[in-house]
């Protein structure tokens, strides 16, 4: 009865795209400035998705963007991020390698707010939900944040890569432990990985995703749409 | 590494392995289970419904129900089907046998390849004491040939890069006559991550491996990919005919689930394993042992590799025969722990002795290598003759290797508490009486703290 099987379907889809949507609410930029934080695993997009968002706050929406280069870890991370803030038009403060990234995030505060910049958005080094002295590290910038502006930051985004498995529901707890995350970023999702760990995410932990990454160019950043994520879950 | 799936299967074997008499039904419920781990562990839904067919028809043969000790059976049978999922015993890059090795690395974007580069130049040189050149072929994400130049001068390797504008078709076959000329013995070719569904990048993919040639061409995947991987492993598999795995991001709680599908659907082997955020941590992968490690078997084998490698065998007999005549001083301690810091993280190898995965005072200890750091700080703030005879540290002495040391009378003290401790342990031992874990977790100050004394 294929009737009845459409019925069956778009029911299903309708409840999958409400687990997804547990605790959504819109990115708060009204702080001046205000402060995203990005945080994730190594090779999940940080550095790119804050290219994205850059590129769409400040061409899109007029709006000026500081960037901080807080991953002083990995080789040439602030250049991959220097090279971002180019292409989206966004300034850049990056401290020496090896620096501490909680010094970095201070630094990009305080140029925002001497410059009268909107938004700061603080790149962190991809570290693995298991080291523990890095999650503490990771803890700390956000303290550091606090410190520097009260309230801040306003949005903390973790970035899942759409190919992760069942340990997706395991960064995100620990991520969310460390910082206190807000919303995810599920990137990578112009391949063949549909991402459907987030429903877990979602549905376990109340972090929603907020935001879609689906190519490398700047315009590559879309909002999550609930439905149309549970229509892709489901199609064959 | 491998934790979870770890310890999902020694639950249901230590069931399975206290029973004297099997049935169907045990079987049966000991199935249900193992295909539950594998499945929480990201192995392909496929691969887990073949893998548990075979295991059950072997467990139901006569080679089981049969034998004296049918769980010891059953054990040892998921032990060896665990050993062929993942590849038998381990494979070897191919070598050339006249003119530089090329090795081309592919992947997913975010897989780990340019870090994969350089530790694999690493490993090369260190082990192989190989020359080794890397050619900088990702000319489409922001900076990555400046990584590439960075981590491979950390590894020793000689960077070959033309910027950005060049066609990486181009510049990989300008690398590799380079090589040639300079004669080194193996080039390895970064290349951009690419999705496997991106046909331009897949078509570059080919044409670079046409060109080059490579003697090895390595899949890196990230152990934490979920059921996708094998779609992605496909389609790698087609353009750029990868002969192997290189897993990274092991070092993480990720049940690895991922890369076991790979070598299960393309009968590809994974070679490589890449275990944390140093250079060092980056091995060859060996599936037999990974298999008795995640049966909480013990890894012994590598453990004494390791050891082989790293300490010295006069020391270490001299060390013995101090042992035995009880005068192993502090200045023997802070040499032991030098050589044994050698082999890397203390944690990784706790994980290779056998039966330390069930232990749990051990499982949970995070070992604090500052701590480490702190001790052998305070031995070396001592006089020779304090090392010989700590009980002579007392009130003055105290302060003033707490001082040296940038430590507290306390810790000092506490030191000097767990060497004897340790020599009593020894007397012991020399014995002929083995030491339960308590006593270890005490001697190696790795008994699990509370979190909140870390920074």
């Amino acid at each position: 009865m294929p009737a009845d099987g459409e019925a069956v379907r778009a029911r299903l889809i309708e409840i999958l795209a409400e687990v997804a949507s547990a605790g959504w609410a819109p990115i708060d930029l009204s702080a001046e400035p205000a402060v995203l934080l990005m945080v994730g695993v190594n090779g999940t997009g940080k550095t790119t998705t804050i290219g994205k968002i850059a590129w769409h706050l400040s061409k899109e929406l007029g709006l000026s963007v500081v960037m901080g280069a807080a991953d002083t870890y990995r080789a040439a991370a602030a250049e991959q991020l220097a090279e971002w803030a180019e292409r989206a038009g966004a300034d850049l403060v990056r401290g020496q390698e090896g620096s501490d990234p909680g010094a970095v995030a201070f630094d990009a505060i305080e140029a925002a707010r001497a410059r009268g910049a909107d938004v700061v958005i603080v790149d962190t080094a991809g570290r693995l939900h298991t080291q523990g002295n890095l999650m503490d590290e990771l803890t700390k910038v956000r303290r550091v944040i606090d410190k520097q502006l009260p309230g801040a930051p306003h949005e903390t985004l973790l970035s899942i890569d759409a190919t992760t498995g069942q340990n997706g529901l395991r960064q995100a707890r620990i991520f969310a432990d460390a910082v206190e995350v807000d919303g995810v970023v599920l990137t990578k999702l112009d391949g063949t990985a549909k991402g459907g760990i987030v429903l877990a995410i979602a549905d376990e932990l109340g972090i929603p995703v907020k935001l879609i990454g689906v190519g490398e160019t700047l315009e590559d950043l879309r909002p999550f749409d609930p439905t149309d994520f549970a229509n892709a879950l489901l199609a064959d | 590494m491998f934790d979870q799936l770890s310890d999902r299967l020694q639950a249901t074997l230590s069931e399975v392995r206290s029973r004297g008499k099997l049935s169907e039904d045990d079987v049966d419920a000991a199935m249900r289970e193992i295909r539950l781990a594998l499945l929480e562990a990201d192995v392909n839904f496929k691969v887990v419904k073949a893998f548990t067919k075979t295991l059950k028809e072997r467990c139901l043969g006569e080679e089981v129900l049969g034998s004296l000790d049918p769980g010891q059976q059953v054990v040892k049978i998921v032990n060896e089907e665990l050993t062929g999922l993942m590849g038998g015993t381990g494979s070897e890059l191919a070598l050339s046998t006249s003119g530089p090795t090329v090795i081309l690395m592919a992947g997913l974007q975010g897989s780990g390849k340019t870090t994969a580069c350089a530790k694999l130049a690493r490993h090369l040189r260190e082990n192989g004491k190989k020359d080794v050149a890397l050619a900088a072929c990702d000319v489409y994400r922001p900076a990555a040939v400046d990584q590439l130049v960075t981590v491979g001068k950390r590894a020793g390797a000689h960077v070959y890069e033309q910027g950005t504008d060049a066609d990486p078709v181009e510049i990989a076959a300008w690398a590799l006559d380079r090589a040639r000329e300079e004669r080194r013995d193996v080039l390895i070719v970064d290349t951009a991550g690419r999705l496997h569904i991106d046909q331009d990048l897949m078509d570059e993919l080919t044409r670079i491996r046409k060109r080059v040639k490579p003697h090895d061409v390595l899949l890196v995947v990230d152990a934490m990919t979920g059921q996708d991987a094998v779609g992605v492993a496909e389609s790698f598999a087609e353009a750029a005919e990868f002969d192997g795995v290189v897993m990274t991001k092991l070092d993480g709680d990720a049940r690895g689930g991922a890369a076991l599908s790979v070598k299960a659907v393309t009968g590809k082997p994974i070679l490589f394993a890449s275990t944390g955020e140093k250079l060092e941590a980056f091995d060859r992968f060996h599936p037999d042992r990974m298999a008795s490690r995640i049966l909480g078997m013990g890894d012994v084998l590598s453990l004494i590799e390791k050891a082989e490698q790293q300490i010295d065998e006069d020391a270490a007999k001299d060390l013995e025969a101090k042992m035995r005549r009880n005068q192993f001083t502090l200045e023997d301690f802070l040499q032991q722990l030098k050589q044994v810091r050698k082999m890397g993280p203390l944690s990784g190898i706790l994980g290779m002795l056998p039966g330390m995965g069930a232990m749990k005072q051990l499982k949970n200890a995070d070992v604090d290598e500052a701590e480490l750091d702190r001790v052998e700080a305070i031995i070396l703030s001592m006089t020779p003759e304090e090392r010989a005879n700590p009980h002579m540290i007392k009130g003055s002495r105290r302060k003033r290797i707490a001082n040296g040391s940038g430590t507290r009378p306390q810790s000092v003290n506490q030191l000097i508490k767990q060497f004897d401790q340790m020599r009593k342990l020894m007397r012991h031992m020399a014995s002929g009486k083995m030491p339960d874990a308590q006593q270890i977790a005490q001697m190696t100050g790795t008994a699990p703290r509370p979190r909140a004394r870390r920074r």
